[in-house]
Formats: structure tokens, sequence, C-alpha cells
């Protein structure tokens, strides 16, 4: 095994409009258990425009040390400035493993930065260990549609880097946090040297529709709601509940609900503390997206689907029997 | 306009299923295909050859057996098409099949006398997953790059890429040449016409090797030697839980049941 001088755990965080996006919070609990597993130091790495509310975010799940670069040209994200930036700072500091949240831009940036460190990257990484006899970090991933996972290691160079999935792992707050002092590194990068120019920007939160990655109860729809016009009985539950509507691929694919809704492998991975999945069968790609929740109950006709194997409360029955019945009963324990 | 797009045959994995006492990927019997994402960039690239004039080149690292995967996309629009094929490829990582690739593509800008404006990729193989090997093409050449793409369009010179991103959507100019990925696009890509089928299965596909001499590699950078990570171990995800399974006579007294077990739950 070769010996290297690299040093601490870097934690990448990615701020929109000035905040921190929830992934970068969300890793700083491997982080931490990486750290702390290696004996190095948590480092979380910010780049933006103005990036005093990210630090206070930041500050709050432990880091203990933030590096901070503000400038115009992070204020959005380009491959070419934050690619430059983060390979000054890997060159000035040698951090043994950085951590990216796979979000659009993460999976955008990761592999430019990688390559052009030389090193290997892990994409979209569920579970995150440490191997102490050989020392590296063990990245988890599915692959083959979530069909088979893979441990994946990066034995020869440094850093090590991984995008890991947002909504796999909950935000840590760290008792006592709010020490951890802040390095700014100044980088500025010509306008010549960004070779995209961002000409427009649209943010499509649907009205009234609750991100699914941040809520807490999920209510989900698949092949067995049989049509559009159903999901409504789907609605209903999610309002009492105060949750948000999901679906599966075959909804979405079917032109049923919108693809913000996907919950799975190509859509997006939630943890909920409830999911309550109604006519879905359980594909490997959708559990792959919703395994992570503190409870999973589900609705189905089918008794042999294959969801009930990963569900903790499951009803064999018709769906159309069972919701408007639960959503009533549900106000009136709630009343 | 020169277009090149990378292309890999994949099998279907939506097909795979676990062997049930070994926990192991059944690969018998599963069809292969272009990946998906891919032969939506192909699409991309063929609407986009429609309107500005040129061709499109379609090139895959593969066995032999990726011919097949090439020869579809010679029925639907590409007008020339390469194998990069060795065995010294074999094992390659994301880094390792992105430098194999940028140089395969140097080898075809060599062979043809042409140099691409644009070159293609799907966002990610749906076999591997890693959205890694476009942006890692385009970093090993030097060029810019924009992933997730669903239109493009030229505007004065320079390519508007519509990319999705986690709150909706970009517009992204980027100048050419220039590497783009593509996300699943608003149309489906075309069919083949029985003409353009019998016509891509007479095709010759040109092989391009290791030891082909406008392939310039260095050893150390190919197959397992130059792939920085290594798979420790695979597995399946095992998602068992043993729940409670209510099979009442009547879907309301399911659900009246399981509003109590979640309250005393205290999970609502």
């Amino acid at each position: 095994m070769s010996e290297f001088t690299n040093k601490n755990i870097w934690v990448f965080i990615e701020t929109d409009q000035g905040k921190a996006k929830s992934v970068g919070l969300e890793l700083l609990n491997p982080g931490r258990m990486l750290a702390e597993k290696s004996g190095e130091k948590l480092v979380a790495v910010v780049l933006g425009k103005d990036n005093g509310e990210a630090i206070s975010q930041v500050r709050q799940f432990g880091p203990d040390e933030i590096i901070s670069v503000e400038g115009a040209e992070y204020e959005t994200y380009s491959f070419d400035a934050y690619t430059y930036a983060m390979t000054v700072l890997v060159e000035k500091y040698s951090p043994s493993a950085i951590l990216i949240g796979a979000t659009n831009n993460g999976r955008d940036f990761g592999p430019r930065l990688s390559c052009r460190l030389k090193t290997g990257l892990t994409a979209d990484c569920t579970s995150l260990d440490y191997d102490e006899e050989s020392k590296n970090v063990a990245w988890t991933r599915p692959a083959f549609g979530g069909n088979l996972m893979a441990v994946i290691m990066c034995p020869n160079t440094r850093p090590q880097i991984g995008t890991v999935r947002p909504g796999v792992f909950k935000k840590l707050p760290v008792e006592g946090a709010g020490e951890a002092s802040v390095i700014k590194e100044a980088i500025t990068v010509p306008a010549d040297n960004i070779r995209t120019k961002l000409i427009e920007s649209i943010r499509e939160a649907a009205a009234g529709v609750l991100n699914l990655e941040d809520a807490e109860i999920i209510v989900s729809g698949g092949r067995g709601m049989g049509g559009p016009e159903n999901f409504k009985i789907l609605e209903d539950l999610a309002e009492v509940l105060k949750g948000a509507v999901g679906a599966s691929r075959a909804a979405v694919d079917a032109g049923w609900i919108g693809h913000a809704h996907q919950v799975g492998q190509t859509g997006k991975t939630v943890g909920p503390k409830l999911y309550i999945a109604c006519g879905i069968s359980g594909a490997i790609q959708h559990l792959a997206g919703m395994s992570g929740s503190d409870c999973i109950v589900a609705i189905n006709k089918d008794p042999e689907a294959p969801i009930f194997k990963a569900a903790d409360y499951g009803i064999v029955g018709n769906l159309f029997e069972v919701l408007p019945v639960l959503t009533e009963e549900i106000k009136k324990l709630k009343a | 306009m020169n277009i090149l797009v990378c292309i890999k045959q994949v099998p279907d994995t939506t097909e795979i299923k676990i062997d049930p006492v070994k926990h192991t990927l059944i690969r018998e019997g599963v069809p292969s295909i272009v990946n998906p994402f891919d032969a939506c960039a192909l699409e991309l690239a063929v609407r986009l050859k429609e309107k500005e004039g040129g061709k499109v080149t379609v090139i895959s690292m593969g066995p032999a057996q990726a011919k097949n995967a090439l020869k579809e996309c010679l029925s639907v629009g590409a007008d020339q098409a390469f194998l990069v094929t060795d065995r010294a490829f074999g094992g390659s990582d994301t880094l390792a099949t992105s430098y194999i690739l940028s140089k395969a593509i140097k080898a075809v800008e060599a062979k043809t006398n042409e140099s691409m404006d644009v070159i293609f990729c799907g966002k990610q193989a749906i076999d591997g997953d890693t959205a890694q090997v476009g942006p890692e093409i385009a970093e090993h050449m030097d060029l810019p790059h924009v992933t997730l793409a669903t239109g493009v369009e030229m505007t004065e010179g320079k390519l508007r890429v519509q990319r999705d991103t986690d709150e909706g959507h970009d517009v992204v100019e980027v100048s050419l040449p220039a590497l783009v990925t593509v996300t699943k696009t608003p149309f489906d890509p075309r069919y083949p016409s029985i003409k353009s089928k019998m016509a891509a299965n007479r095709a010759v596909i040109t092989e391009i090797t290791n030891s082909d001499p406008d392939m310039e590699t260095k050893p150390e950078y190919l197959g397992l030697n130059g792939s920085p990570t290594k798979v420790k171990k695979t597995f399946t995800p095992d998602q068992s839980k043993n729940g409670v399974i209510l099979k009442e006579e009547t879907g309301a007294e399911a659900a009246v049941k399981l509003a109590a077990m979640l309250s005393d739950a205290k999970i609502i």
C-alpha cells in the first residue's frame, strides 16, 4: 500500500442563492464518521458569492474547519470556475478525501475535478465507510439500475473523491458546535476562462407542491392508480398528513403525474419518516429511491408484490377501498 | 457541422433479475440495447445535423458485438461509425474509458481529416449509472462541456443548451468545439425504416484498436492499470423487513386497523 501525506476529509458545500444546499449539510454527518475513524479533521469547503449565511448553517453541523472561497464568479455554477478553485485548494491543502453532493451540478463538477487531478471518483454513493486495514474510504453505490451494489475504493491516488446521493444521510447537528475557524481563500477566475455562460435560469418549483426531499411524509402512487384522475385520493391523504405526493416511474412514464414527483433510481431519493406506497409493485429501481424511509407502508392488491418485503406495514387489498377510509380515520385521530 | 456521438451497448437493466438462491445478476437472455440516453443524444445530434447541415459520426468502445449497436445508430441517422476495441481497454474505469475515448476521437479526426464541432454523449449508461465519462472526455480534450441537455440550438455561432437543474432548467451558452451530455429528451428517438435498416446492416464499421497508428495512447493509462478506482466487492441489496401485513375482509377494515397501528406507533 502506498503511504500518503494527504490529510483531512473535505465536504464540498454547494450554495444556491447564498444558502448551503441540504446535501452538503447532510454529508458533514458521514464526513464526521470518516474523520473520526481516520483520525483526521473534517473540513467544509464553501464556494459562493457571499458565504456568510452558508457558513453559519455549516457551523451547526460541526466541521473542524471551514474553507471559504468568495467571488462573483462563484454565484452560479460553472464547471470552469468551480474546478479551477477546487484544484487550487487541493494542491495547497492535499485532502485525503472529498465528498460532493450528487446534485445535477455535483455530478457535473465531480468528474471534471477528479479527471484534472487524475484520481478516482465514485458516483452517486448511498453508503460510506472507512476501511481500517487499507486506510481507504469504502464507497458503496448501486449499479445495474439498483439491482447490484458495489463497494469501490481508490487505493493508489489521493484525494479519493465521491459524489453522494442527496437524502441518504440525515443532517446531524453537533451540540456545542459553532467554533469552527474560517479560512478565507482568495481565488479569482478571469471571466474569459469561464467557457460556459448562463443565459437564463428557470425555477420550476410547482406551486403548492412540497419538495419531495424535504417532506416528512410522502404518499406515492404507481401503476395500480389506474390513471391520472385517481391521484386525487392520494392528494387527499397527503393533505391530512401534511405530506407530499410521490410516484413510481411507471406512473410518471404513463404521463399521469410530472417527473418532479418521481421517486427511484432515475428519480429522487427520499428518506421521509413515513412513506406510503399505493399501487406500487416495488421494482428494485423504486426501492433504491425510498428504502431509507423510517417507516414504509405498502398498499397493493397483489400479495406477491415485492414492495411488501420492504414494508413495515402492508395492506393486501384494493387501494380505492383502503385510501378514502384511511384518510377519514387519520382525520379523526388528528382531530 | 461535424458531430460525434459516443454510444454504449448495455444490457437492458429493466429486464435484469436476481437469482434468488445465489443472489447474483442473471444476465442470460437479457437483451443488449443502445443505452437509452445515448439514443436521445443521437436523436439530438441528427436533428442538429438536419438543421445546420453536416455529418454525424458514432463511436463506441466495446467488444465486437457492439457493432450491432453502431449499426442501429446508422439506421436512425448516423452517417459513419467506428468501433473502439482492444483487449488492452478491458477493465477500464471511467477515467481510463474517457481517456481511451478522447484518444479515439482524435484518431477519428485524423482518419477523416475533420475536426469535431460538437461531441454528444448520453448523460449516463444505465448499467454503470456513473454519468462521469462525458465530462471526463471533455477534460481530457480540454473542451468545455454542458451536462443534462434536453435541447440544443445554434445561435450566432455558439451552441445554446437547455439543461436540467435540480430546481428547473438553465439555458447555457457554450462556444464550439464542446461536449454535451443528453438526458431524456421531450421527444422519442426516431425509428428506422426497412430501407435504412438494410443499408445499416450492410455498412462496414471501421475498428480502431490500440495499435492503430492514429491512437496515441500511453499504456499506463489503459485498462485496470489506468483505473484509480477498484471494485472491492459486489452484493445484492437485501430489502426484506418482515413487516406486519394485513389481509382483512374489506379494505375499510384494513384501513381502520392500519390507522390505529400507525397512531399507536406514534408514526402519525
